[in-house]
């Protein structure tokens, strides 16, 4: 054989550009397919969906009257959404759960409070931040701020599982598969996906739903302990309740500016 | 040729253990996918522009990021018929082994199932 | 002249097998973990990172460090050094592969690690993290190799090589100012959420590496014939930047606690009192905290006094320092960070079995590219003695 390095060299890259062009080629001819046709593809929102500019919640703790009231809600969401029950805390995921006032509104405790006050329940779940520090983080853009609505999604399909929106997160709202969550979800609801292990999840406001013109499932299930809706529209209910009402929100001191609003001596005293 | 008895010896072994696959499968039946035509005409309109067997993962990896990125979840295709992006109504619809055994014959395992619902067997 | 690495003595290939050994253990325990998923490591929906990350965070100020042997010698013409500098950014290349891998067997989908490329967001510190500790990477690989080269064959280094040496001081810089701003631009962190953290970062890294240098280099003179500081005072001069370092470390620290408990904030008080007292009966990370303390105090004595050119106080010294460093970020740092979580309650973090195997073979497969590269200039140098 009389190739010597420098021609195969010379040979090798010339068949490689070539490979390339061909592929230019390909890629011109299927255009030129795609021109033929009526007209070009393009992608639409559900006519039926309910739009807002910023999605907000206030929570009406006055009308979750019994434990059952609270199961009721949890369930909704986690039955729809596929949300595996590891049975152990240090897996655990959830997207809306409940804790005492104690613990959820930290700095607003004081050693007075009655037990009964201490241990108040309130619902929980992602605060869908208009400035929210997990977004900031992710490396990937796999977290994200829908510019229309405002409502902070999830892309499972891009994130890596760095969990760096879990050490952002003040609010604890993020939940990662440390396990295979399948085997762990009593009964899987075929319509939504289940999400693989090694990725961070949390509420998506039912994004799923609003498309159907749905509210979220645990707004639904609440009876009208959960009051959803657009908090850029004046006559919205729960933009009249937040301008009107003494409403709270977590750690707002952090300036991430939750969109969940606690209503706090509603209707009647708590 | 230096040790040229040996370097013959190398070579047959080492083509002996690259056949091995082939003349495993030697004279076994090929069975091809079975793909029934009205369900391969079904799955091509989506979108008559591209060859769909072809091109189908580009498109739904669109779709995919149309959907979760930016909220549009209707697509409309080359021919104004608007069809909802969805995996789960696209393999449901079909309710069949289409999707699942051309892949299987192909050897090509998209994660897609690992979360979506599929048809019967896609999921393992 | 990776040739260089291939021959030794029956002693080189008997530690480089064991340390194969042990990388063969890691990676296994890998492969269970990337099957299985991170449920198998002690992490949690509260504490979410855990030694993966810290041994990383440590690691980037291990690597940083060989900037306190490059600047002295390259740009102040620190001649002393000449010996030493190869064997800093030996270790920095080390270091930094070190640091990639951690963060590699910490993430929960592995295979999708290049979105940080695909997917670019300016917003993101880690982004910014994955670009500077590239480029940490190949600028001592280029400077380390070319320098060596260049001695192998007697000549002075090319000059291309000059303004990548100079790169390379900022750069190292910046490889912790970043590190130390992933975690200190997060709201509700109040371990993290500190100004002086990239400054704290900085001197125990300055103090940690170094130590582990001049560990390394006597190391280097007991086993071969070369010896990195032939009573010139390199390692001295080097042990004066050491203790100057330290003390700048624990007086940050010291600054940190006098803001948390003067200010008398609780959230700002809280970790530190889980990491010297304990938190509503969670004691685990106390021990660690105080073998710190006392670990960074006796170091630092050791190298004020005389007792630093003592034959067998020095190393104790250096190794007390390398230690108190390690515990502190390389343990307590980053699991404090999550203690009390966000609704002020406690949930300690243990590592597991497999965890530690991972992180055991990570450093293993360290101590082995420290071991090619030192053996590759070491052989250099001994040929060039000859």
């Amino acid at each position: 054989m009389s190739v010597n390095r420098r021609q195969f060299l010379k040979r090798a890259g010339a068949l490689t550009a070539l490979g390339l062009g061909g592929s230019f080629v390909l890629t011109g001819i299927r255009g030129k397919i795609a021109d033929a046709a009526s007209q070009t593809p393009s992608y639409q929102k559900q006519k039926q969906g309910l739009v807002a500019k910023h999605w907000a919640m206030v929570v009406d703790m006055s009308k979750f009257k019994t434990e059952e009231d609270i199961e009721r809600v949890i369930q909704s969401c986690d039955t729809i959404h596929n949300i595996p029950d590891f049975g152990n805390k240090k897996d655990e995921i959830k997207w809306i759960w409940k804790d005492d006032f104690e613990h959820t509104f930290t700095e607003s405790k004081n050693e007075y409070l009655t037990e009964n006050f201490k241990e108040l329940p309130f619902m929980i779940m992602c605060n869908h931040c208009e400035n929210p520090p997990c977004v900031k983080a992710c490396p990937t853009g796999a977290t994200f701020k829908r510019a229309d609505d405002g409502i902070v999604m999830m892309d499972y399909h891009r994130c890596i599982g760095c969990r760096f929106c879990m050490g952002a997160c003040p609010f604890g709202a993020r939940s990662f598969n440390y396990r295979d969550p399948k085997p762990h979800i009593k009964t899987i609801n075929p319509d939504f996906p289940t999400r693989t292990i090694g990725v961070v999840e949390k509420c998506t406001f039912c994004v799923e739903r609003l498309e159907k013109g749905l509210k979220p499932a645990c707004v639904e299930a609440s009876k009208g302990g959960l009051i959803f809706g657009d908090l850029d529209d004046t006559n919205s209910e729960v933009r009249k309740i937040i301008s009107s009402k003494f409403t709270i929100r977590r750690k707002s001191e952090l300036g991430t500016q939750p969109s969940v609003y606690y209503l706090v001596g509603g209707e009647e005293s708590v | 040729m230096h040790k040229g008895g040996r370097i013959i010896a190398s070579l047959i072994i080492f083509v002996g253990l690259f056949t091995i696959p082939f003349f495993y499968n030697m004279g076994k039946a090929n069975a091809g996918p079975e793909i029934d035509a009205q369900q391969l005409a079904n799955f091509q309109s989506i979108e008559p522009s591209i060859n769909m067997v072809a091109n189908h993962p580009q498109l739904f990896n669109q779709w995919r990021n149309q959907f979760v990125q930016n909220g549009q979840t209707v697509y409309v295709n080359s021919e104004g018929k608007s069809i909802d992006i969805s995996l789960e109504k696209l393999a449901g619809d079909s309710s069949n082994q289409f999707c699942v055994s051309c892949h299987n014959y192909t050897a090509v395992k998209p994660t897609c199932w690992d979360c979506h619902s599929g048809p019967e067997g896609a999921r393992k | 002249m990776f040739e260089k690495a291939l021959t030794g003595s029956k002693r080189y290939w008997a530690w480089i097998f064991f340390l194969l050994a042990v990388i063969a253990l890691g990676v296994m325990a890998y492969l269970r973990q990337f099957n299985e998923g991170l449920g198998l490591t002690g992490m949690s929906r509260d504490v979410s990172w855990g030694l993966y990350i810290a041994q990383f965070t440590f690691l980037v100020g291990v690597a940083a460090s060989a900037v306190m042997l490059v600047t002295p010698y390259y740009l102040h013409d620190f001649k002393r050094f000449g010996k030493l500098v190869i064997l800093g950014e030996f270790l920095a290349i080390a270091a930094v592969i070190m640091c990639i891998l951690f963060i590699f067997v910490d993430v929960g989908q592995p295979m999708r690690i290049l979105n940080v490329l695909l997917y670019p967001q300016l917003h993101s510190v880690m982004f910014y993290d994955m670009c500077v500790l590239a480029g940490y990477l190949v600028i001592n690989l280029v400077v380390g190799w070319t320098t060596l080269g260049a001695e192998k064959k007697g000549t002075p280094p090319p000059k291309w090589v000059k303004p990548i040496i100079y790169l390379s001081i900022p750069w190292a810089f910046s490889i912790h100012t970043v590190t130390a701003f992933l975690y200190a631009g997060l709201p509700g962190r109040f371990f993290w959420m500190t100004a002086i953290m990239a400054a704290r970062f900085l001197a125990s890294a300055f103090a940690a590496g170094p130590a582990l240098l001049i560990l390394l280099a006597l190391l280097v003179r007991k086993l071969s014939k070369f010896d990195p500081d032939p009573g010139i005072g390199a390692i001295q001069s080097l042990v004066k930047i050491i203790r100057y370092a330290m003390i700048a470390n624990v007086f940050f620290y010291i600054c940190e606690v006098f803001t948390a408990f003067y200010s008398n904030s609780p959230d700002e008080m809280a970790p530190f009192k889980y990491v010297f007292f304990g938190l509503d009966g969670h004691t685990s990370l106390v021990p660690f905290m105080w073998t710190a303390a006392v670990l960074a105090i006796v170091g630092i004595a050791l190298l004020i006094f005389p007792t630093r050119e003592n034959k067998v106080l020095l190393p104790i010294a250096l190794l007390s320092i390398f230690l108190a460093n390690w515990i502190d970020k390389g343990i307590v740092l980053i699991i404090a960070g999550f203690v009390p979580n966000s609704f002020e309650r406690v949930t300690e973090y243990f590592p597991s079995g497999n965890e530690i195997s991972i992180v055991v073979g990570i450093y293993a497969i360290g101590a082995l590219i420290i071991t090619v590269l030192y053996k590759i200039a070491i052989s250099v140098r001994e040929q060039n003695q000859i």
